[in-house]
């Protein structure tokens, strides 16, 4: 094991971690928002009751959310320090401001919305849950503008060896953030989308608070159904956009070794052989590549030999073909779970518009299931992203080889590594049991703890 | 007018002393609970007076390691690659204590309880004491090569100096943070908090006053600002006598303002004694980080310095209302966590 194996497997694994919270975070705190929003304007105690049980899901998601985040933000400096000098120019910037507008308003108006039922008016404690959400999507917003930034350099000159921000706007106006910010974020929004409907759908089964869940799955299937195209259409829009940005990632996402000819097929499976750059079976379907890469029935796609040549003419001797399996089978595992998405979240609406919910077991239980997906689904997409750019980590620019720390030894990689992975670990499993016992107790549980008032410690002989 | 570079010196400074200023209160608290708490209940209330206040007091730091990375890049990857191990330390102290507030009165028994207020303890009394010990030994220098890197050995990180620096930081932290209880809580809790927090004001004046004793053996502080410095130096010292004074009268306000005048002048002593130094090299002043040496271009300085004085007011202002809308004692009705 090399020390840059260790960085690589040390940061893939603790930003996937982060990345399963995250999403989370960003769509229960909206829906929560839309919740307590019903509950104002209709004013109806239903709807605080569904604003406190998913904002307690929320706040326990929220908390790991935070703390995983906490090492992202030292990582680049402590197992990145070349890059971190390289780039440090244009990709420090949006960090700190993410810092500096997302994270302090999210975490105040988080603290003001826990502690703040009884001390702020309806209103203003709206406002509260409404300014973390905005938090969040800031927060995605800046982080992703540094994320775009690697996968297609704007606004930077180098110089004196160093990659110097020369236009801000640039940065903001990246066409790969245009197009990968809405998909992050639908991404997201289904993900809080189909735990609640999961959720709701376990409490229906149990014929437990059936008229609350059925009207929380309703509103998360509304969500679920418009993010779920959202994620479609934005990610048709990425794959379309990749294409001129880093036309390797999209060839390797398609197994596509040699040119495709026109029209192009898109393979749907394939056994890949990367020893021999080809594949030993495939099964295609004729146009939907071309379609996919330019919205039109025709039109060829290069394949990564070609691409491979190009890349050795304009960079230099090396090989510049990312892992194709992993890039290959990540794409079909999202766009596969994606489909699915859209597929149930339509089937969930129209069974509750025939009032079919309660009685359909099958699709109910299917739906526990489902709650995965979406954490499939966005982790694949990042493995996809990330892993199809190498051996970039900026593209173009700087390969991941150049951008390890030199003075990091492997045993103080390997003691890091161990360490997060056992905090990480034992981090899930409390939450898995913590989500689990809130469940269960449901949502006249968590009202009913919220109203008790606990002793006064000051009254006389309460604690005596 | 200041160079830009010299400007961001300033505002990570800033940052810095903030941080400080409020997380070490509620890194004071995490170490009170377990000094002051005598059960269950108090414990509770402890950590509930620093409940909606400590996510965002711990985004300081956060911004202050991102105004480093886009401001200084090259302090940014020298220091946090060449503190990886301490920094691997701080970070799972800080996992544990986030989560620990937010998990801890989630289920009701006492063994979940206590464990986590041990997290809590030990989350809360970690971070200071290695924060301590890295900013004095980056005041000491450290060796660092012509590439910036530095390649240390464990004595760099552990000596007597260091292992002072960071046991004077917590010490500040802890009575930071007892002066804050007496200010949050009522009668009994609050009376303790005040008593403790007058026998251990003494010690940190006696660690205060090691530690300038060290400093002059082991670093430039006197000879590069002498001056400077010997004011910080006589400011703090009165801050703390202050706090004695306030304390003993029931002022408990006015006490709060000193501990934490005490916190943001030693902050402020140890990052004008570095300037324009970021990091010091102990191999050669050839190789040391200055403010020129080791930042961005002036563009995104520039872009930065207008992003953060558009931005720093409001976040002030929302951060001090917050403040406001708390400024209730704990008093152990209606406590979340
Ligand atoms: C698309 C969104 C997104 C992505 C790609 C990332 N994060 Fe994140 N991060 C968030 C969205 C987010 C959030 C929604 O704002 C969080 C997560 C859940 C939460 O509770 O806040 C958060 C929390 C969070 C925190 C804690 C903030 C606090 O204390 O309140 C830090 C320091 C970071 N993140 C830093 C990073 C870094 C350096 C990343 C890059 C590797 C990163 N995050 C990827
Ligand atoms: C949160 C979602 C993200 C996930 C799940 C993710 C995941 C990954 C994965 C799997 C790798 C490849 C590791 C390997 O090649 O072995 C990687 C590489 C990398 N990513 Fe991301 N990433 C995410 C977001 C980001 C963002 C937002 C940034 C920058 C702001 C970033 C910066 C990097 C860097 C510097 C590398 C290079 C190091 C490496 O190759 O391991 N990532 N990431
Ligand atoms: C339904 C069909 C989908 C298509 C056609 C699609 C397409 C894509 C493409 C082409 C990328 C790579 C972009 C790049 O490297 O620049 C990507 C990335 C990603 N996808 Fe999808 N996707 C789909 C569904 C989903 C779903 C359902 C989710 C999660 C719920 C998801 C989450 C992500 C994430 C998190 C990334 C990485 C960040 C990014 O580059 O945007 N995708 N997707």
């Amino acid at each position: 094991m090399s020390e840059l194996f260790l960085a690589r497997l040390q940061f893939g694994s603790t930003t996937i971690f982060h990345f399963l919270f995250v999403p989370l975070s960003i769509g229960l705190v909206f829906l929560v928002a839309v919740m307590e929003t019903l509950y104002v304007v209709k004013g109806e105690d239903v709807y605080k009751r569904m604003a406190k049980f998913w904002g307690h899901l929320f706040l326990i998601n929220f908390a790991v959310g935070v703390v995983t985040g906490i090492i992202q933000e030292f990582q680049f400096g402590m197992n990145w320090s070349e890059y971190s000098r390289f780039v440090g120019d244009v990709f420090g910037a949006p960090l700190a401001i993410e810092a500096l507008l997302a994270f302090f308003m999210e975490s105040t108006f988080i603290g003001l919305w826990i502690f703040g039922w009884d001390r702020l008016s309806k209103k203003l404690h709206l406002l509260c849950i409404w300014l973390v959400s905005l938090g969040t999507l800031m927060s995605a917003l800046w982080i992703l503008a540094a994320n775009s930034f690697m996968q297609e350099p704007v606004g930077f000159v180098v110089r004196n060896g160093r990659a110097e921000m020369n236009d801000f706007f640039a940065l903001l106006t990246n066409p790969q953030l245009f197009v990968e910010f809405p998909h992050v974020i639908f991404g997201a929004l289904a993900t809080g989308a189909f735990f609640i409907g999961g959720v709701s759908a376990y409490k229906i089964l149990r014929k437990q608070e059936v008229a609350f869940f059925k009207k929380s799955f309703n509103i998360a299937m509304i969500v679920a159904f418009i993010s779920g195209m959202g994620v479609a259409f934005s990610g048709h829009a990425q794959a379309k956009h990749l294409m001129e940005s880093q036309p390797m990632k999209m060839a390797a996402s398609e197994a596509l070794w040699d040119d495709s000819g026109d029209p192009a097929a898109w393979t749907a499976f394939a056994l890949v052989d990367s020893k021999n750059q080809e594949n030993s079976f495939e099964i295609n379907i004729p146009y939907a590549l071309s379609y996919l890469a330019y919205e039109e029935f025709s039109g060829e796609v290069p394949g990564m030999k070609t691409l491979q040549k190009e890349y050795e003419e304009k960079y230099g001797e090396g090989n510049y073909i990312p892992p194709v399996k992993t890039t290959f089978w990540s794409f079909r595992v999202m766009v596969g779970a994606g489909m699915l998405m859209i597929f149930t979240s339509f089937l969930g609406l129209l069974l509750n518009f025939y009032k079919k919910l309660e009685s359909s077991d099958f699709y109910l239980k299917g739906m526990v299931w489902l709650i995965s997906f979406p954490f499939i689904a966005n982790s694949a997409g990042w493995i996809m992203t990330e892993i199809g750019r190498q051996p970039w980590t900026v593209f173009g620019l700087m390969t991941t080889s150049a951008s390890v720390s030199p003075n990091v030894s492997k045993a103080s990689l390997l003691f890091s590594f161990l360490s997060f992975t056992t905090i990480y670990t034992i981090l899930a499993i409390l939450l898995v049991y913590l989500f689990v016992r809130e469940i269960k107790k449901g949502s006249e549980h968590t009202a009913h703890e919220d109203k008790e008032v606990a002793v006064d410690p000051f009254d006389q002989g309460a604690y005596l | 007018m200041i160079a830009l570079n010299e400007l961001w010196f300033i505002l990570v400074a800033v940052l810095f002393v903030g941080f400080f200023f409020l997380e070490g209160f509620d890194f004071g608290v995490g170490m009170a609970s377990r000094f002051l708490g005598r059960n269950e209940l108090e414990r509770r209330i402890m950590v509930n007076t620093i409940g909606p206040f400590w996510d965002a007091n711990e985004v300081w730091l956060l911004t202050g390691g991102g105004a480093i990375f886009a401001a200084f890049p090259h302090w940014y990857a020298t220091m946090f690659s060449g503190y990886y191990i301490p920094f691997v330390f701080v970070l799972l102290a800080l996992i544990g204590r986030g989560v620990a507030f937010e998990f801890r009165g989630k289920v009701d028994t006492p063994k979940w309880i206590r464990s986590w207020d041990w997290v809590v303890f030990i989350g809360s009394i970690m971070p200071p004491f290695l924060f301590g010990v890295l900013f004095t030994s980056i005041l000491r220098g450290m060796p660092i090569d012509g590439q910036m890197n530095i390649h240390a050995g464990f004595s760099d990180y552990v000596n007597g100096y260091t292992v002072l620096g960071g046991i004077t930081v917590t010490m500040l932290c802890f009575l930071h943070g007892l002066v804050f209880l007496t200010l949050k809580t009522v009668g009994e809790l609050q009376k303790r908090a005040r008593e403790l927090a007058s026998q251990v004001i003494y010690g940190v004046l006696v660690s205060l006053v090691a530690f300038v004793g060290l400093s002059y053996v082991e670093t430039d502080i006197f000879s590069n600002r002498g001056l400077v410095s010997l004011t910080f130096i006589l400011l703090i010292v009165l801050s703390y006598v202050f706090a004695i004074v306030f304390l003993k009268h029931h002022r408990d306000g006015w006490a709060f303002g000193m501990t934490g005048a005490g916190i943001a002048l030693t902050v402020s002593t140890i990052f004008t004694a570095l300037f324009p130094r970021v990091m010091i090299s102990s191999i050669d002043a050839a190789y040391n980080l200055t403010v020129y040496n080791a930042s961005s271009g002036n563009y995104s300085l520039k872009v930065m310095t207008i992003v953060a004085l558009t931005l720093l007011p409001f976040v002030l202002g929302y951060q001090i209302w917050s403040y406001y809308v708390f400024r209730k004692r704990v008093d152990g009705k209606d406590m979340i966590y």
